[in-house]
This record gives structure tokens, C-alpha cells and sequence, in this order.
């Protein structure tokens, strides 16, 4: 037995079994055909640090290796964002390796764009292929300007890095034009600070907390997870406003069941409510904010008694909320979500609702919000490039209300940023437009990495317009998903596991920290980090000099040693927390004598924006009404799978078995006058007469009659992928329309509006 | 000698499924079967609402049926009061399957004999938490010594939040819902 690999053991012993079963059961009792598994466990293991990447949150893990291969997954106790835990995709990140749908080759097309006929390459061949392709477009072209760089997640940030360095600045990720760019541009307006990844609220000390349409539990981020049940298990009151009856929602003193599109109104009754009834915190107003006057004749009209109208909500309810919530402050916070573009009016909802914090005084105190302290870690000492590295994060960058610097010799973005929208990184929708229709100029190559553009971006159909009027097309991925079976080129990436990465820097209740990520396991097939693909790809095009480290390790220790650590030491740390460098509240900086550290223009929360008003824009929110459904159509409203990330998990083996596709969520009255019974499976069709893939129906009382639900990231077109592919619908198919957020840049997707148009069986 | 249980606080869980999937890694369980679960109950008309998540999984019964049914003794409980398979006595009759009221067993597809959760047993003996437990973002799992009076599952369980599902099949698990609002208990 001693000369037999585990593995060689299991299938041993499931082809006897096989063998056996086929000639009855009589030998049954056979030890060697029933014998126990020998689990992982009882091998010999290693532990190898990383920090989770099968979402954007990044918790850190403990990878056990055990026969070469990572077995299992355990959060790092000492890492805050993990403190010991996962979700059930930092779990899966296991049979993200093992997938055995994986990209395995470097692939070069031999077909028309989107047949999806490829031909094997070496990398060297693809790489020289790619570099000289993506230099005839520039030299075809208008330079740089001419390639664009889609991203996401830890390894896209090298390739908007050959964006800088080459002088495109075409490069962004979706994580700010379709996510959270609304939010993060309204919180920098009126607080002249970003949320940032992390959202800084002082969960342990707050009492009364207000979400809209937020989902927590279904939107599985670990620490966030925690926190949130933390404040709860603390006694601390909750408030859930959502057209659903959200997990969160079943946790809640108040469910709000908004009326979808109108929470702007809801927001300013509250502002409303709280000026009138001199429940605000007026100290904190005189002292810290600016614009109070004009915000106070601004929501005179917005009474509760109006926004109950409006709203579809009970004024009692309304006015008790907004009581209780003055009562609680400053330990009341209302939290601003994740996936903030909703409307088209986003960033002025947002103000609303930052205004809100303001005026409960909670900011920079106990129970709200604290100013988050950032990690220092010097950049790698790269030559100066030609543009600053803005393509990765979700913020926006750091001068996201900022101008962009360009030199003379690059044009401006193709996305229009300035004419279309005022702040904010790349609006990938409006770059996909420009690629489509050759407007402001011609945008004639793209590389995508890591960033499913046919389930992120709206218009699903002016994308492939956007992919077939390109010159060349290439894509970077672990899976053969849609988008990136349609590139001239494809190239494997080395999942988190098998290779390096930077390092990862972020807050947690004030605590700054640096997590490290070095390989658990050799990568499997011919597949290669994203930092090796860009490094490679660059010197190729000339720009050496802007990846001039050997190896990583080499790179790593350049960043690591201000800080007096070494590549060797994080090996056995994994993360490393910083003492913090600024103060979580207001009083600490008071007793100091500084002043709060608010970046606006005023130096004070600006509850009227004067940046907004120079710029054409109404300087304190008001509320436009959204567009009503058409007589027998529902508002298509859309969300999260806990056990799923967008649309790149749906083929992961063990998350895939958990959550295998997605339902669409009809009020239980509205099912039955429509005849729909429970897990029938219907075709949906949207004012455009988009249609969907068949999905189930989730007959429920969970939801209001004038809007359904999906869970997005389902739906998919992957043959190669069985398990996902023609799975449950996706909510992009039906988003074929979709509301510019003039301020931002977003897209506000939940302006489709979708009927019942087939009927089919049940599973 | 111990006398280990394991309690959820479903007013605590939010319903991640973290706990399913580390359950499926600790224990390489095979596509198609599971050890725990978990499922949503919803309750009410609109816009008066509730839901619970349920967990499923073996409660690891003192009145076991799965054991007192096994015709080749290959159920058993052993000294700290886990009910294990001796997957090399299992002949896959599925008796076990039948008397359990929990449906926590199935045939595993590998090997073909009966299977369920052992509570991580491997992970106990090491004085670990099982990994359902382990990896819980809220703390919802409580896993830890019955008989222990300064145990936290001890502290939680006599208060007044328990609910034992099916309790009137009479098996005595050892596994405990605690279901009761929590401002209720507070208040």
C-alpha cells in the first residue's frame, strides 16, 4: 500500500468498485472495495499565506497544501478582514484550481471574431502575435489612445499599468461605472472623502442602523457579514427599506417595502423630518457643516406625508423611523451600499443620503462613520510613466473629482468623461459606445482581463457591435467565458493559488494592514500570472523599463523593505498590520487642536455643493420621479447569490452544486393572476422585447406586485462550461436599456421593465 | 469523556452558506450529496414577514435510531457520544437512512456505503471547532461540551431561545436551533 499515491489508492478502489457493482452486490463485504477514503487531513500538509481572491474583498487564507494540492482553505486569524473565517466562495477558491474547464493554453483564433475557433500557441508565439497586432493598431491609428484596457480584480491593475505606462488612458475596471462610482463620488461631494473599499462604519458602537436596498447575507462579504450580525448581536436596531424581503430584511425591527425608484424621496422626508422636528444634531451642523440654509428650503416640500405617497410607505412608519433614528444618533448610521447605480440619479441619492448621516452628526464619531486610515506602503520605484495608473480600485481613483492631467500628446478619454458625465475613472459603457460607433475617435483594440464585459455592461448587443468593429481583441482569464471566447487572442492566467501577486492594503476598524499572496501550489497547466503576462506583453511593446524587476519576489522586496520586511518574513506572516497613522474620530484630532480632516473645497461636510453648482448641477439633491412601468410590465430588479461572485463562479464545481441557477422572484398574487405556479420555468421579455433564457419562478410574498427579482451572474452562454452554461437567465439580456448618472458616470440599470412571455413546465 | 453538541443561532445566520461549502471542503464529500444544508422557510403574508434559515445535518442523537437499526453494527456511538460509521462494516442497506427522522444520511457515490456529518470529529479530537463552525462569518455555530457548565453552547442553550426541530421523535440530538428573536430575549 505504501507504494501507491493516495490518489492512485481512490482510483484503485473505485474502479474495483465499479468492477464489483456490476456483478451484484454479493461481494459487499469485500474490505478492499468499501474502504474508508484516506482524507486529506491525514496526509502530511503545509500551510501556504494568500489573500482570497474569488471576490474583490480580499480576506486573508491559509491555503493546507496536502499531496501537492491545496486541499482546503481556512481564513487567517490574524488577518482583520478574515479574523479566522470565509464565505462559501473563499471556500471554493480551492475548486477555482480545480476546475477542469480552465483555460489551459495560450489559444489563437482561426475563425471570425465570436465563431469561437482557436488554434494552440506557445506563449511565446501568442505574446509576440499580441504585441505586434497591438502595435499595428497604434501605429494604424492614433497611438495609445487607440487601445483600450478592461480590468478586474487583483492581477487587472498590471495591464492598466501598460495603459499608463504607453499612454492610454482607456483603462478602467466595472467596478465604478456599473458598482459603486455613485457613492464613492457623492461621499468625496459632501465629505470630501471616499468610502472606499472597506465601508469605515463603527459597526461596534452603533444602535440604530438604517439599509437601503443593501443586502447583507446575500451580498456574502465576510468582515461586513460579521460586523453587521456584531451590531445586532449588540442589541443595536434595524431598518431595512427594500421592495424585498431581503434576508436582511427578515432580521429587521422595520421592513420599509419601497416603493422601487423612489428612495430619494424617502431620504429627503427623513431630511425633512429631522429639520422640522429640530431632531438634528444642530452642533454638529453649526460646527462641521456648510450649506444648511439652502438644504433646509430645499426639503420644506418633502414631507413625510408627501414621500408616503411617493413612496408606497406608511407615513406613521416613516416618521417613527426617522424618529427613532434622531433618538439613536449619533449611534445611528444609515450605510450606503455596494451597487449604488441604480436610477440614473445616483450620485444625487447618494448626496441624500450622506446628508442624512450628516445632519444625525455621525460622522467621524461612535456609531457612525470613522476616518479610515490607509496603510502605507511605498509604490515600486518605476521610471515616471507617461499617464498615473488609475485602472485599478474602486474609488475612482484618487482624483476622482479631480481633472484629468493629460499630457498634451494623449487625448482625451473616449468615454467622453467631461461631455457625457463630470467625475470619476472610466465608464465602461460609455467606452463600449465609443468603440461601437467610432465616437469621439476610433478605439481600435481591446484587452479585457479578467472583467466579463458581456455580463457586466448593459447593451448587451452594442458590445458585440463594440467587439466586432475592433482590429484586434484580447483577452486574459482563468475560464472560457463569453467574452473571452470571442478574442483573436487568448491568454490562461494562473488562478490566486499558483502565483504571486502585489500587496494587498486595506483598513479594518481603523487598523491598517498589508496582506501577501505567494503560491500555494505550482500553477496547473501552461497558465501564468497576470504580473508575467504583462511584464512579457510590455517589453514586447517597447516598454521594458516600466516592468524592469527579474522576478516577483524581487518586486515585493522593493515595496516591502521601508516597511523592514522581507518576502521571506511575510512567507510566515502573511499579513502584517500597521500601527495607524491618523485618528478614527472627530475628538481625537479636536484634542489635538487639528481640524477634521473633511477634503472639501470648504474643508466642511457640504450639505450644498458648490463644486455641483459651478458645474451646472443642482447643489443640494431633489427628487425626480423614475419612469412608471407600462401597463403590465414589472420593474426588473437585480442582486446577489451569496455563494456567487458576478458571473465567474457559476462553473465553479462545489458553488455551481450549491447554487445552480437563479429564479425570478413574483409576488405570489401577481403569479396567480398570471397562472404561474411555483418553479414553472417562464421566458421573460423586456420593453425592448429582449428575451431571457427560460428561469424558474419563485412564487413569494417576499416581494412587491410592481417590480420582480433575479440574482445576477446566471444566464451564461458556455458550451465549454456545462455547468453553468444555459443556466437560469441573466439580468443583462433584459438591461437593454439603461439611465446615465450625468454626475458619475454610472449606469442605472433598473429602468427595464419586464412581462411574462412564455410559459414552459416545471423542473 | 465529553458530551459534544452543536447549536445554531438562526437569528444570527444570515444565511451565507459558508458553512455548507466548508463542510463539502473539510470533508471531500462527493458531487450530489451533502452533510449540511441549509434552507429557507418563508413565513407570513406580505407585508407581514418572516423567514427562518433552517440547517440540516446529524444531530448526532443520544436515542439514535440509525445505530439501534444497523444490522452489522457498522453505526456506533463512541466514547464522547458521536454517532460514527465504520464505513468498513457498512454494507449500504440504507436502513440507517430510513430510521433517521433527520434525513442527515445518504449513500455515498464513491464508496457506496452510508455517510453523514461526524461533527469533524478529526478536527475535535484536535481541539479545533468543526469547520462548519470554523469558518462562520456571524458565530451563528455554537459547537462545544454539553456537559461543561462554563460552555458557551451550555450558556446559550439554557436560555430561553431553544428549539429542538422534530423534537417529539424522541431521539435526544444534540443539536439545537436557538430561534427567538433576539430583542425578545433582551427586552
Amino acid at each position: 500500500m505504501t507504494d501507491f499515491s493516495r490518489r492512485d489508492f481512490l482510483k484503485l478502489s473505485a474502479a474495483t468498485a465499479g468492477a464489483l457493482a456490476l456483478q451484484g452486490t454479493g461481494t459487499f463485504q469485500d474490505r478492499e472495495v468499501r474502504a474508508a477514503p484516506n482524507y486529506w487531513w491525514q496526509d502530511d500538509t503545509a500551510t501556504k499565506y494568500s489573500y482570497c481572491d474569488m471576490c474583490y474583498w480580499h480576506c486573508g487564507v491559509k491555503a493546507e497544501v496536502a499531496d501537492g494540492k491545496v486541499a482546503k482553505i481556512y481564513g487567517d486569524e490574524n488577518d482583520p478582514l478574515s479574523q479566522g473565517n470565509l464565505c462559501p466562495r473563499g471556500q471554493a477558491g480551492v475548486k477555482q484550481v480545480y476546475n477542469p474547464d480552465r483555460l489551459k493554453q495560450p489559444l489563437i483564433s482561426t475563425g471570425k471574431r465570436g465563431e469561437g475557433k482557436y488554434r494552440k500557441a506557445s506563449w511565446s508565439e501568442a505574446l509576440d502575435y499580441a504585441a505586434e497586432k497591438l502595435s499595428g493598431v497604434s501605429e494604424n491609428w492614433n497611438g495609445a489612445e487607440s487601445i483600450a484596457w478592461l480590468n478586474h480584480c487583483t492581477s487587472g491593475s498590471w495591464f492598466s499599468h501598460i495603459a499608463a505606462a504607453w499612454g492610454s488612458p482607456n483603462t478602467g475596471s466595472p467596478s465604478h461605472s456599473l458598482c459603486l462610482g455613485a457613492r464613492e463620488i457623492a461621499s468625496q461631494l459632501t465629505f470630501g472623502l471616499p468610502v472606499g473599499e472597506h465601508m469605515p462604519v463603527d459597526w461596534e458602537n452603533t444602535e440604530f442602523i438604517t439599509l437601503i436596498g443593501n443586502h447583507i447575507g446575500e451580498n456574502s462579504h465576510n468582515t461586513l457579514m460579521k460586523d453587521f450580525m456584531g451590531a445586532l448581536d449588540g442589541g443595536a436596531s434595524l431598518t431595512v427599506v427594500d421592495p424585498r424581503f431581503s434576508t436582511a430584511a427578515s432580521k429587521a425591527d422595520y421592513w420599509l417595502p419601497i416603493k422601487p425608484g423612489t428612495d430619494t424621496a424617502l431620504l429627503l422626508s427623513w431630511i425633512n423630518l429631522l429639520i422640522r422636528e429640530n431632531r438634528y444634531d444642530r452642533n454638529y451642523v453649526q460646527k462641521y457643516a456648510k450649506g444648511f440654509e439652502e438644504l433646509k428650503k430645499r426639503v420644506k416640500e418633502y414631507t413625510p406625508e408627501w414621500a408616503a405617497e411617493v413612496t408606497d410607505l406608511e407615513q406613521s412608519k416613516i416618521e417613527e423611523v426617522g424618529r427613532e433614528m434622531a433618538r439613536y444618533r449619533p449611534h445611528a448610521v444609515v450605510p450606503p451600499n455596494r451597487k449604488a447605480s441604480w436610477y440614473g440619479n445616483d450620485t444625487q441619492r447618494l448626496r441624500a443620503l450622506f446628508i442624512l448621516n450628516a445632519l444625525l452628526g455621525n460622522y467621524g464619531r461612535e456609531g457612525g462613520f470613522y476616518f479610515s486610515a490607509a496603510p502605507w506602503v511605498q509604490d515600486y520605484s518605476y521610471p515616471s510613466m507617461k499617464l498615473d495608473n488609475t485602472g485599478g480600485g474602486c474609488s475612482g481613483g484618487g482624483g476622482a473629482l479631480g481633472e484629468d492631467t493629460l499630457p498634451e500628446d494623449v487625448r482625451e478619454r473616449a468615454d467622453k468623461k467631461g461631455e457625457k458625465f463630470l467625475y470619476g475613472s472610466l465608464a465602461e459603457p460609455e467606452l463600449i459606445d465609443a468603440i461601437a460607433n467610432e465616437d469621439p475617435y476610433p478605439v481600435k483594440g481591446l484587452v479585457v482581463a479578467g472583467n466579463n464585459i458581456f455580463h457586466s455592461a448593459p447593451k448587451k448587443e452594442r458590445t458585440k457591435k463594440a467587439l466586432r468593429n475592433l482590429d484586434f481583441y484580447m483577452a486574459v482569464d482563468i475560464l472560457p467565458q463569453e467574452h473571452v471566447m470571442w478574442a483573436d487572442v487568448i491568454l490562461p492566467e494562473s488562478t490566486y493559488l499558483e502565483r504571486y501577486n502585489d500587496l494587498f492594503t486595506a483598513h479594518h476598524k481603523s487598523t491598517p494592514f498589508i496582506s501577501f499572496k505567494e503560491p500555494a501550489v505550482e500553477p496547473m497547466y501552461n497558465t501564468k500570472p497576470g504580473w508575467w503576462i504583462a511584464k512579457e506583453l510590455g517589453e514586447r511593446l517597447g516598454l521594458g523599463e516600466y516592468f524592469p524587476f527579474e522576478d516577483f519576489e524581487e518586486y515585493l522586496n522593493d515595496r516591502l523593505k521601508p516597511l523592514g520586511v522581507s518576502v521571506e518574513e511575510m512567507k510566515e506572516k502573511g499579513t502584517i498590520k500597521q500601527p495607524q497613522l491618523s485618528q478614527p474620530f472627530i475628538e481625537d484630532f479636536e484634542s489635538q487642536g487639528k481640524k477634521p480632516p473633511f477634503g472639501t473645497p470648504s474643508g466642511k461636510i457640504e450639505l450644498s455643493s458648490d463644486r455641483l453648482k459651478d458645474n451646472g448641477f443642482d447643489p443640494v439633491p431633489s427628487y425626480d420621479e423614475p419612469e412608471e412601468p407600462p401597463e403590465g410590465y414589472y420593474r426588473l430588479l437585480y442582486g446577489r447569490s451569496p455563494v456567487h461572485s458576478f458571473s465567474r463562479t457559476q462553473d465553479n464545481p462545489w458553488l455551481s452544486e450549491v447554487d445552480p441557477e437563479n429564479a425570478v422572484w413574483i409576488n405570489s398574487d401577481q403569479a396567480e393572476k398570471m397562472g404561474l405556479e411555483d418553479e414553472q420555468y417562464v421566458v421573460l421579455e423586456n420593453q425592448d422585447g429582449k428575451r431571457s433564457k427560460p428561469i424558474k419562478v419563485k412564487k413569494t410574498e417576499r416581494i412587491r406586485g410592481d417590480c420582480v427579482y433575479m440574482v445576477h451572474g446566471f444566464g451564461h452562454d458556455t458550451p465549454k462550461m456545462e455547468r453553468q452554461d444555459e443556466k437560469g437567465a441573466s439580468d443583462i439580456e433584459l438591461q437593454s436599456d439603461y439611465e446615465l448618472d450625468p454626475i458619475s458616470g454610472s449606469a442605472g440599470m433598473s429602468v427595464n421593465f419586464v412581462r411574462v412571455a412564455k410559459k414552459g413546465g416545471s423542473s | 469523556m465529553a458530551n459534544y453538541g452543536l447549536a445554531v443561532d438562526l437569528e444570527k445566520c444570515v444565511g451565507c452558506k459558508a458553512c455548507v461549502v466548508a463542510c463539502k471542503a473539510e470533508n471531500e464529500v462527493p458531487e450530489g450529496v451533502f452533510r449540511l444544508t441549509t434552507h429557507e422557510l418563508e413565513q407570513g403574508s406580505f407585508p407581514d414577514l418572516d423567514t427562518e434559515l433552517r440547517h440540516d445535518q446529524c444531530r448526532h442523537c443520544e436515542n439514535a435510531p440509525c445505530i439501534s437499526v444497523c444490522p452489522t453494527k457498522a453505526s456506533y456511538r463512541d466514547e464522547d457520544g458521536f454517532v460514527r460509521i465504520d464505513f468498513s462494516k457498512c454494507i449500504g442497506c440504507k436502513a440507517c437512512m430510513v430510521a433517521c427522522p433527520y434525513d442527515a444520511r445518504f449513500i455515498n457515490p464513491e464508496g457506496g456505503y452510508a455517510d453523514k456529518c461526524t461533527y469533524c470529529i478529526h478536527r475535535v479530537k484536535e481541539g479545533k471547532d468543526p469547520a462548519c463552525v470554523n469558518t462562520c462569518p456571524t458565530d451563528a455555530r455554537i459547537f462545544g461540551d454539553l456537559d461543561d457548565p462554563s460552555s458557551k453552547i451550555r450558556r446559550e442553550i439554557s436560555n430561553n431561545r431553544v428549539t429542538l426541530p422534530q423534537e417529539e421523535a424522541g431521539t435526544n440530538p444534540k443539536f439545537f436551533y436557538l430561534n427567538k428573536k433576539l430583542n425578545e430575549v433582551k427586552a
